[in-house]
C-alpha cells in the first residue's frame, strides 16, 4: 500500500501546477476575443484609434502568452512521472491528445501569432484579421483536446480496459470526442475565460480612467469587453447549467458534495448558503424538473433507486464488486499462459465488474466522500463571484453608455480591485471539478492511491518546492511586465 | 514556390530585427524552456516507465495494480 502522503504531495504538486497553469490560459482565451472584435472594428471603420487600441491588448496577450506557454508541459512530466500507473492504464486518452494539441498550438501559434505580431504593415488588414482571429480560434481548439481527456476522467466512454496491455483501448472515437461532459467542459472553460478577459481589460481601463489618462481608449475598451463579458458570463451560466446535470447523471457523490446534501429525495432544496435554502431547486438544476430525484451523500453510499427505477447499488457492494475485478485481474494475469480456461473464466469476472473496478482499492465507505466543505464553499465563490461580475460589468457598461463612469470613481475602484476576483472564481470552478471527483482520478476505474507512482515522497516535495519557487519568480516576472506596459499605456492621442 | 520560402523566411527574420519589448519575451521563453526542459525534465523528471518495453510497462503496472489491492 501507498503512504498518504505520497499520494496528499503528490496531488498538491499536479493541483499548484494546473492551478497556475490555469492563471494564463483565460486570459490568453478572453483577450484573443476582445482584440480581434477591436481589430474587426478597425477594418470595418478604418479607424486608426481602434488599429491602436487592439495593438496594445495585443502586447499584453504577448505578455501573458509568454509567461504562461509550456507551462501545461509540467503537467504531462507529472504524469510520467508521479502518475505512471495512471498514465499506462489511460492508454492514448492523455498522450495523444496531447500530442495533437502541443503540435496543432505550435503550427497555428508559429503562423498566426507571428502574422499578427510582424504583419501589421506586410499583409492586407483582412488577412491580419484573419490572422488574429486564428489566433484565438486556434487558442481555444487547443484546449478541446485536453478537456476531451479531462471529460473522459470524470465520465470514463468510448474506451474499454485490455487487461494484456493494462491499458485502455478506444473503441469509439466520436463517444469519446462527444462525450457530454466534454461538450459542456469546453464551452464553460472558454467562456469564463472571456469572462476573465473582459474584467481584466475592464480593471485596466478604470485604473486609466481613475489616472484620467487614455480616455477615450478607456472607454471604447470597457464597451467591448463588457459586452465580449456579458455574451461570456451567459454562456458559462448555460454550460454550467448542463455540467449541473451531467454531475447528477455520472458524478452523483460531486453534486452531493458541492449541496452538502447528506440525504437527497425528490424535490431536493438548492443551499445558497448554509440554512438559507430554496425548495426544489437543487432538483431543478440537476434534473431540469422540480420533482426530480437528487441522491444525498448518505443515499449514494447506501445505495439508491431513482423515480423511473433505475438502482444504484451501495457502496459495500461496490467495493466487493471492485475486489473481485481486482481479483480475477491478477487471476487472468497469471493463468492465461498456463491454463486458458481458468484464466477466460477470471477474465469473465472482470469484464462483469469492471466498472467498480477502482472500488476495489478503497478500504471503507468513507473513503468515497471527498471533502464536503472545500467544494461547497469553493462552488458557492464560484457562481457567487460569477454572478456579481456579471452586475458589476453590466452597472459598467450602463454608466459607460450614460456618460457617468468616469464620475463614478467608487464603481471604477471596484472594477479595479475585481481582477483578481474573475481569477479566484476560475480557480474555484477547477477546485469544484477536480476536488470534487475525489477519491478517483477516474471515475469509479482508479482512484488516486492506485495511480501515484512508487517515488519517494522527498522527491515529490523537492519538485514541490522547486515549482513554488519557480511559478512566483516567473509570475513576478509576469506581473512586473504587465504592470509596465500598462503604466506606459497606449499613448493614443486624446 | 523558391520565392514564396524566401519571402516567409523574410517575414520572419524581418519580424524578429524589429521587434522593440517583444525581444525581452522572447528571452523570457528562452530561460523558461531551458528551466522546464534540461532542468526540470533533466535532473527531476524521469519517467517512472522509461527504458522499459511496453511488455515490461504492462507488466510493472499489472503487477502495481493488484498489488495494491
Amino acid at each position: 500500500m501507498v503512504e498518504t502522503a505520497l499520494v496528499d504531495w503528490s496531488r498538491l504538486q499536479f493541483a499548484l501546477t494546473a492551478g497556475y497553469h490555469w492563471i494564463f490560459v483565460p486570459l490568453t482565451l478572453g483577450l484573443a476575443v476582445i482584440m480581434a472584435t477591436m481589430e474587426s472594428i478597425y477594418v470595418k471603420t478604418g479607424d486608426e484609434f481602434w488599429k491602436k487600441t487592439a495593438k496594445f491588448w495585443m502586447k499584453l496577450f504577448a505578455i501573458n502568452f509568454a509567461v504562461g506557454i509550456a507551462t501545461g508541459i509540467i503537467l504531462e512530466f507529472e504524469f510520467g512521472t508521479n502518475w505512471s500507473n495512471y498514465s499506462w492504464f489511460v492508454g492514448d486518452i492523455f498522450g495523444a491528445p496531447l500530442a495533437i494539441e502541443g503540435i496543432f498550438a505550435f503550427f497555428m501559434e508559429a503562423t498566426f501569432f507571428a502574422v499578427m505580431f510582424f504583419g501589421w504593415d506586410k499583409v492586407s488588414k483582412r488577412f491580419h484579421l484573419a490572422a488574429t482571429w486564428l489566433t484565438g480560434i486556434g487558442a481555444a481548439i487547443s484546449a478541446i483536446w485536453i478537456l476531451i481527456a479531462n471529460a473522459w476522467m470524470q465520465h470514463p466512454v468510448g474506451m474499454e480496459f485490455n487487461p494484456d496491455t493494462v491499458r485502455h483501448e478506444m473503441v469509439d472515437f466520436w463517444a469519446l470526442v462527444l462525450n457530454p461532459v466534454a461538450i459542456s467542459k469546453f464551452f464553460h472553460s472558454v467562456f469564463s475565460g472571456w469572462m476573465t478577459g473582459a474584467i481584466f481589460v475592464i480593471g485596466i481601463s478604470c485604473w486609466y480612467l481613475l489616472r484620467k489618462r487614455e480616455r477615450r481608449f478607456a472607454l471604447a475598451s470597457i464597451r467591448v469587453a463588457a459586452i465580449v463579458g456579458i455574451v461570456g458570463t451567459f454562456a458559462v451560466m448555460f454550460s454550467g447549467d448542463s455540467s449541473g446535470v451531467h454531475a447528477a447523471k455520472y458524478q452523483p457523490m460531486k453534486l452531493a458534495a458541492a449541496e452538502g446534501l447528506e440525504k437527497g429525495g425528490e424535490g431536493a432544496p438548492f443551499s445558497i448558503v448554509p440554512g438559507v435554502e430554496i425548495p426544489g431547486m437543487l432538483s431543478v438544476l440537476a434534473t431540469h424538473d422540480i420533482d426530480g430525484y437528487v441522491p444525498g451523500i448518505e443515499d449514494i453510499l447506501d445505495g439508491y433507486t431513482t423515480s423511473d427505477g433505475v438502482s444504484y447499488p451501495s457502496a459495500e457492494e461496490k467495493i466487493a464488486r471492485g475486489k473481485s475485478a481486482i481479483e480475477a485481474f491478477g487471476r487472468y494475469r497469471e493463468l492465461r499462459d498456463s491454463n486458458p480456461e481458468e484464466a477466460a473464466a477470471a477474465r469473465e469476472v472482470l469484464d462483469a465488474n469492471i466498472d467498480y473496478f477502482g472500488y476495489g482499492y478503497i478500504d471503507s465507505r468513507d473513503e468515497l466522500v471527498p471533502p464536503v466543505d472545500l467544494i461547497y464553499w469553493a462552488f458557492r465563490v464560484m457562481v457567487g463571484l460569477g454572478g456579481a461580475l456579471l452586475l458589476l460589468m453590466f452597472v459598467v457598461l450602463w454608466a459607460e453608455r450614460r456618460k457617468r463612469l468616469e464620475d463614478m470613481r467608487w464603481l471604477l475602484w471596484i472594477a479595479l480591485l475585481s481582477i483578481p476576483l474573475v481569477y479566484i472564481a476560475g480557480q474555484a470552478g477547477w477546485i469544484v471539478a477536480e476536488v470534487g471527483r475525489q477519491p478517483w482520478v477516474i471515475e469509479g476505474l482508479l482512484p488516486v492511491k492506485a495511480a501515484v507512482s512508487s517515488v519517494s515522497v522527498g522527491a515529490v516535495k523537492t519538485t514541490f518546492f522547486l515549482f513554488v519557487a519557480i511559478f512566483t519568480l516567473f509570475l513576478a516576472i509576469e506581473m512586473r511586465i504587465m504592470i509596465k506596459a500598462i503604466k506606459h499605456g497606449p499613448n493614443i492621442e486624446q | 514556390m523558391k520565392r514564396t520560402i524566401v519571402n516567409i523566411w523574410n517575414f520572419y527574420v524581418d519580424g524578429f530585427k524589429q521587434m522593440t519589448w517583444g525581444r525581452q519575451l522572447w528571452w523570457l521563453i528562452l530561460l523558461k524552456i531551458i528551466i522546464l526542459f534540461v532542468l526540470l525534465r533533466g535532473f527531476f523528471f524521469k519517467p517512472t516507465l522509461a527504458g522499459k518495453s511496453d511488455e515490461q510497462r504492462s507488466e510493472y503496472v499489472g503487477y502495481q495494480l493488484t498489488e495494491r489491492e
